[in-house]
């Protein structure tokens, strides 16, 4: 099946394949987050007592849409003073590896686009990236309030990358390897054989850290919109802000799916008389995006000070000490609970 | 001898307001800040700004009724009444006491309309969304108290000196049906309001304290709401009466001064309610005083409800030199006639003299103070905005904090420019 342009050469029909590849990948990812910010406007409207929008359509459902042609067509305006390579550039720099990280995310056993070993790594690398389109929009700008924000935002993702990172170190010591694929691979056997249990205090740190890395209330203080206005997207508009805004749904999503995969045994099914299939991950993924829409209706924002004495003080010796916990177990005869 | 040149690190300014969504209408800040951490706070006002003091010398004492709503636009009532009873002193003439029971019924259902748009404001400051939706939902059915007794949502002109405008009516204005909503839905809207506004102001009441055990759940024992609000702004108390606070402000510090006590107005001395004070005067314990008061204002409510039901009687003093005769008479009765003639086109004198008096408004002392020539309208009217002295305090109160506590201690401060402007 790889080679479904059979007269053409191999190199070029190879790179058509990778790019229909690739756009059955980024569409229906466009698509799930029109509709993510669909879904949270309507879930946290019920939670707050009202309807949310249900004019547009049937219920609404064509709100996204009319926000992304409104977003199109609005004039995109520099600052003065702002840099105009750089300001364009970090919107940019911010959507593209949110997009990129989702080439090793695999959707079943066989449906992903590159099985690279190093998958985990790869994704790692590429969430790291995002916050220098952060940095960039905010220097860029020429503007107080954009500059506290993406300073706040650095000193914030690069915290928090630790914690996550060290949580993920303790996915790679029970499943043995760094493929995302091998990683789900290593939890079968139903529920009880996923990693959210053994590893339990390293899901919610990590689920409280992708909360943070994607700046999501109540870590929202590189938008703060009731402190820095809007941090620093303050001086986007138009098109350049819905970039922002869909790279930050694009990533609470990948985030979500990344917990599905290592702690919630990705495509498998919970319990053996079910068939392992996508529609589990879908389903588990929405699930956890459900908490990131409860989350916001719910916290009220830390303050910055607090975010890092959290992040430093509280999740990384936490994940430090499980850690040495697990692989103190594996040593033991327990140590069939930790595979 | 060796030079070390080291660079210079200077503190830069930032403009916060008028048009920044935590600024509370108009107000501007020019901040002077290390980092994140302020040194200097100035707070520039005059934007609001619309004369009231020098548009009341114009108008007689009656058409300056209606300007005392927008003032504190959030505690519109409370305002009215402080300059009703400034009036009514200077006039010396006697409020009936059903009329006194239902300014301070209207006065504490002011209360609430107010605490519930500080709470939700504040939150929303601190960034929970939820308990803003939650406390607009109460007070649209507090904006339907006041316009079932005032025909208007929000500047009410309901208090007259000498009384108020009419007295409680029987029956609440009903939703009707309409293309969106179906009947059986309209009938569950208008289920509270089939009997008189005391009705309904009773089931609210009922509600009420369930409310509040909502919001209460939402943050006062939430661990973000607290690191972000005990400790910040701390005001000691005798630091608080030199800065000239009162209100909650005054009695998150822990001080006990309550105008409602100390200097009992109306009908306040004969109504069971306590006064709520803060141990440490930071934003958690004026947040937990104004919830408490909350409640005991509801509970003032429901003791007025019971008194109203059982006391017809005049709301209005029945002195025509001041208060217009009714219909009826100025209909049949030639002195009535010229009284409606003269009150509605000359207005009432009040002697040469001068009067201050004061209510325990919302927000704190809110007072009016009036010299009079003998004229029908006022030689000079000054009015003490409780959030004037409070909003002079920010540089004390935010000095060394965080961007981020700044903006609690402008929720905590429950600024409304409105009356600061004037």
């Amino acid at each position: 099946m790889d080679n479904i342009f059979p007269q053409l050469p191999e190199i070029i029909s190879t790179t058509l394949w990778t790019i229909l590849k690739i756009v059955a990948i980024v569409i229906p990812l466009m698509i799930s987050v029109a509709y993510l910010t669909y879904f949270e406007r309507r879930v946290i409207g019920f939670m707050q007592g009202r309807l949310g929008p249900n004019r547009v359509g049937y219920f609404g459902l064509l709100q996204p849409i009319a926000d992304a042609l409104k977003l199109m067509f609005k004039e995109i305006i520099h600052p003065t003073k702002s840099n105009n390579v750089l300001f364009l550039l970090a919107p940019i720099l911010t959507i593209a590896p949110a997009f990129a990280a989702w080439a090793v995310i695999p959707f079943d056993a066989e449906l992903v686009l590159s099985d690279i070993n190093a998958g985990l790594l790869y994704v790692l690398a590429m969430t790291s990236i995002a916050v220098y389109g952060v940095i960039i929009a905010g220097w860029a700008s020429n503007s107080k309030y954009a500059f506290l924000g993406s300073l706040r935002s650095a000193a914030q993702i690069v915290s928090y990358e630790i914690a996550m990172g060290f949580t993920l170190v303790g996915v790679l010591m029970c499943a043995n390897s760094l493929n995302l694929g091998e990683i789900v691979i290593g939890q079968s056997g139903g529920i009880s054989q996923w990693y959210i249990w053994p590893l339990f205090p390293l899901f919610i740190i990590y689920f409280i850290s992708a909360v943070a890395e994607t700046n999501r209330a109540p870590f929202d203080v590189a938008e703060g919109e009731s402190e820095i206005v809007a941090g620093f997207h303050v001086e986007y508009s138009g098109m350049a802000f819905a970039v922002f805004f869909l790279a930050e749904y694009a990533n609470m999503i990948l985030v979500s799916m990344l917990a599905a995969l290592m702690f919630l045994g990705g495509w498998l099914s919970p319990f053996d008389f079910f068939p392992d299939s996508i529609v589990w991950l879908l389903l588990k993924v929405a699930f956890l995006l459900f908490f990131f829409l409860w989350f916001r209706a719910t916290f009220p924002r830390y303050r910055y000070d607090q975010i890092m004495r959290l992040g430093w003080k509280i999740f990384i010796p936490i994940t430090i000490f499980w850690i040495i916990f697990v692989g103190f177990m594996m040593q033991t005869p327990y140590r069939e609970m930790f595979h | 001898m060796r030079v070390f040149i080291v660079a210079e690190i200077k503190n830069y300014t930032m403009n916060f307001g008028p048009q920044h969504p935590a600024a509370h209408g108009v107000l501007r800040l020019v901040l002077e800040m290390d980092g994140e951490v302020i040194q200097r706070v100035d707070p520039h006002i005059g934007l609001l700004h619309r004369a009231t003091e020098k548009l009341a010398e114009n108008r007689t004492y009656l058409q300056s009724v209606p300007y005392m709503d927008r003032l504190d636009y959030v505690s519109m009532m409370m305002n009215e009444h402080a300059y009703v009873m400034t009036i009514e002193k200077l006039l010396q003439i006697k409020v009936p006491i059903r009329a006194q029971y239902i300014r301070v019924l209207f006065d504490e259902i002011t209360r609430i309309l107010n605490h519930l748009l500080w709470l939700g404001a504040h939150a929303l400051d601190v960034g929970a969304m939820t308990v803003f939706l939650y406390a607009f939902r109460e007070r649209e059915d507090l904006f339907d108290c006041y316009e079932a007794v005032s025909g208007a949502r929000m500047h009410a002109a309901y208090y007259r000196p000498g009384g108020v405008y009419r007295d409680l009516p029987s029956s609440m204005p009903q939703f009707q049906p309409s293309k969106k909503q179906s009947s059986s839905e309209i009938n569950k809207l208008n289920k509270n309001r089939t009997g008189s506004l005391l009705d309904f102001i009773e089931d609210f009441a009922k509600r009420f304290p369930t409310y509040v055990d909502e919001y209460e759940t939402l943050l006062t024992d939430n661990r973000i709401w607290k690191q972000r609000t005990v400790g910040i702004g701390v005001v000691d108390p005798d630091r608080a009466v030199a800065l000239g606070m009162t209100g909650p402000m005054l009695r998150g510090s822990g001080v006990e001064w309550d105008l409602r006590k100390k200097q009992p107005y109306e009908t306040y001395s004969e109504l069971d309610f306590k006064i709520p004070i803060g141990k440490e005067g930071d934003c958690y314990d004026r947040y937990l005083v104004r919830m408490e008061e909350m409640r005991e204002s509801n509970k003032i409510i429901k003791q007025c409800i019971d008194w109203l039901r059982e006391n017809p009687g005049p709301v209005i003093s029945n002195d025509n030199k001041v208060t217009p005769p009714s219909r009826s008479e100025m209909k049949e009765d030639m002195e009535s006639m010229i009284h409606h003639f003269k009150l509605f086109t000359e207005g009432f004198h009040i002697p040469k003299g001068e009067a201050y008096a004061a209510v325990e408004h919302p927000k704190g002392e809110f007072g009016t103070y009036i010299i009079s020539d003998g004229a029908n309208k006022p030689y000079r009217l000054k009015i003490r905005a409780p959030g004037f002295p409070h909003l002079a305090a920010i540089n004390e109160m935010t000095k060394g904090h965080m961007l981020s506590d700044l903006v609690a201690i402008i929720g905590t401060q429950d600024i409304v420019f409105g009356e600061i402007d004037r």
